[in-house]
């Protein structure tokens, strides 16, 4: 069930948009705010607040690679692996974050810290390499800057 | 030399507020067109200055603003759309205006949607931009407080409503059609043309989609005029243009300069040349999804027709470095696995032609290419190319692999003979 919150947020995004279902990906934002993802129960609950079928708001859901439709850990690394970055070092950056964390890119930490997940261009590129904790962008990493940030975050 | 745009940014520091901006000459603007202009003069204003779209397109602004029904019997309401997704790889532009100056895009979409008496526009900005949006969000909320937005404004019998729409991700995002369906909580597939958006647009009304940089010099040719804003330029197309470089360079950066700048200026003069001990090998001119250029190339001005002369597209105008010590192969390899990782599926060629690309490119860099892969990668430039696909994504992603093709032949050579990246 979505909260009075969750409810009392979405409803103010729908004036918005012209029509209902178009505040959509809001909605599934403002859910994944404080859920940390999208369950299958949360689309069925949306889906009815906006009066679409479930099955048509995943088929949204699941082309945004930023509405999550699993768990994710307590925080989200996004690591751009796009051409600038790649040019200035990205290889090592993700090797470092992989061995460090000992996951791959689309898991999550053992701990349950982190999920690791690449990003396309960040728009920064004039300070690459970059990533994203959360919310939080980081440039000009180096393996050690690498180690202070993940320090941040427990 | 004249800065427009980047006039009132302060790096590192927080924008200028409302009342700031307003010192600084700002919203003059919007007082003049709503006072002293119709919106034919504006339309006829930004078509006589030459304003190119800033997206990467070039397309004539204010000839796009022209195919705008209007009159009492246009539908109702029109939309304007800012396009803020900024995902061209290699691209960060519209981040330094967003965040630098989130008043001056508000102007500019002010007068813009005025101009086709749009009631109603939309900030797109992409997830990442998350302090882009914090500040633009501040920055709307002062605008309706001050009656530069909203019902009637200043007085004026013009309303607009501005509504900022922070997306989901992809890159599929920022193709106007794309945009317009991510808006209307779909997903973000293009559309197709004719209609063009312009008459059939978001929620079939007609829409007009323009980058931030665009929409960010309609202000000051409204302040001051068309003669002067031709006169920004070293060329035809008028205006000045952020320019950017990445890569290997001394001092990475944006700056903004006048339209036609050399891309030797650029390099050698504001990217402070090559980092010590490496070489320049080559430049893709405007994002990922323009043709290489190379040293003989060096003195071409940057803007969309000299560069579309040279073979290649100014885009976005924000440049990436090749240099000696970066495998010509690995990167068209990243920046082929980007586009097909970002293809929305809706057409075949690009839906399966971008993955075998990415995968035969990946072959060739691991040493297990075969000689007939340059013909076959050769192939797919052409069936990838223009008029194979909906829309221009995959299209895009040949450019960087035909001209590689071109230029670094000898390096995808390599690959194969030696069974190698000969720079791993």
């Amino acid at each position: 069930m979505l909260s009075e919150e969750e409810r009392r947020e979405i409803q103010a995004e729908i004036p918005h948009y012209e029509q209902k279902r178009a505040c959509c990906i809001e909605a599934m934002k403002i859910v994944q705010q404080h859920r940390g993802w999208v369950s299958d129960e949360s689309i069925q609950d949306i889906a009815e607040v906006l009066e679409m079928t479930p099955d048509e708001l995943d088929g949204v859901a699941t082309f945004y690679n930023l509405i999550f439709r699993r768990p994710v850990g307590k925080h989200v690394i996004l690591v751009c692996d796009s051409v600038s970055c790649w040019i200035v070092g990205y290889d090592h950056i993700r090797d470092h974050l992989t061995t460090r964390l000992g996951i791959h890119f689309g898991e999550t930490s053992a701990d349950g810290r982190f999920t690791l997940l690449p990003i396309a261009c960040l728009g920064t590129c004039d300070h690459a390499p970059a990533l994203m904790v959360d919310e939080d962008l980081y440039r000009d990493l180096d393996p050690e800057k690498v180690d202070e940030i993940l320090a941040k975050y427990q | 030399m004249e800065r427009p745009l980047t006039q009132n940014i302060r790096p590192g520091e927080e924008p200028l507020d409302l009342k700031e901006y307003e010192r600084a000459g700002g919203y003059q603007a919007v007082r003049r067109a709503l006072r002293n202009m119709t919106p034919q003069m504006i339309t006829q204003a930004v078509k006589d200055s030459n304003l190119r779209g800033r997206g990467g397109a070039g397309f004539p602004a204010g000839l796009k603003w022209s195919f705008v029904p209007m009159g009492d019997d246009a539908p109702h309401p029109k939309y304007m759309i800012a396009n803020t997704d900024e995902m061209e790889p290699g691209t960060f532009k519209d981040r330094l205006l967003v965040e630098g100056d989130p008043h001056q895009l508000i102007e500019g979409v002010i007068i813009s949607s005025y101009a086709i008496q749009a009631n109603v526009a939309y900030i797109f900005v992409r997830w990442a931009y998350k302090l882009a949006a914090k500040r633009l969000n501040q920055a709307i909320s002062e605008a309706y407080e001050n009656h530069y937005l909203g019902k009637n404004i200043l007085g004026s019998g013009y309303s607009l409503e501005l509504y900022l729409h922070v997306s989901a991700g992809r890159y599929m995002c920022g193709e106007e059609t794309g945009m317009l369906n991510a808006l209307e909580g779909r997903r973000a597939i293009p559309r197709a043309k004719p209609p063009h958006p312009t008459t059939i647009g978001l929620w079939g009304k007609p829409t007009v989609v323009n980058n931030v940089e665009t929409l960010c010099s309609v202000p000051h040719i409204v302040n001051k005029g068309v003669e002067w804003f031709k006169s920004l330029s070293h060329t035809q197309e008028g205006g000045t243009k952020i320019y950017g470089v990445s890569g290997k360079v001394k001092r990475p950066g944006a700056w903004e300069l006048p339209m036609g700048t050399t891309i030797r200026e650029l390099l050698e003069e504001h990217a402070g040349g090559m980092r010590d001990g490496v070489q320049f090998r080559g430049v893709l001119p405007g994002g990922a999804s323009t043709d290489f250029l190379v040293e003989e190339h060096l003195d071409v001005p940057m803007d969309f027709d000299s560069v579309q002369k040279a073979g290649s597209r100014m885009g976005t105008g924000t440049m990436i470095v090749l240099d000696d010590q970066t495998c010509p192969v690995g990167m068209v390899q990243n920046l082929e696995y980007f586009f097909a990782r970002e293809s929305c599926g809706w057409c075949t060629p690009c839906r399966d032609g971008l993955p075998w690309t990415a995968q035969m490119l990946q072959a060739i860099e691991e040493g297990q290419g075969q000689s007939r892969d340059l013909e076959r990668l050769a192939a797919h430039t052409k069936l990838l190319g223009p008029g194979h696909t909906f829309c221009a994504l995959a299209p895009g992603a040949m450019e960087p692999l035909q001209s590689a093709l071109k230029y670094f032949r000898q390096d995808f050579e390599r690959h194969i003979h030696e069974k190698r990246c000969p720079w791993r």
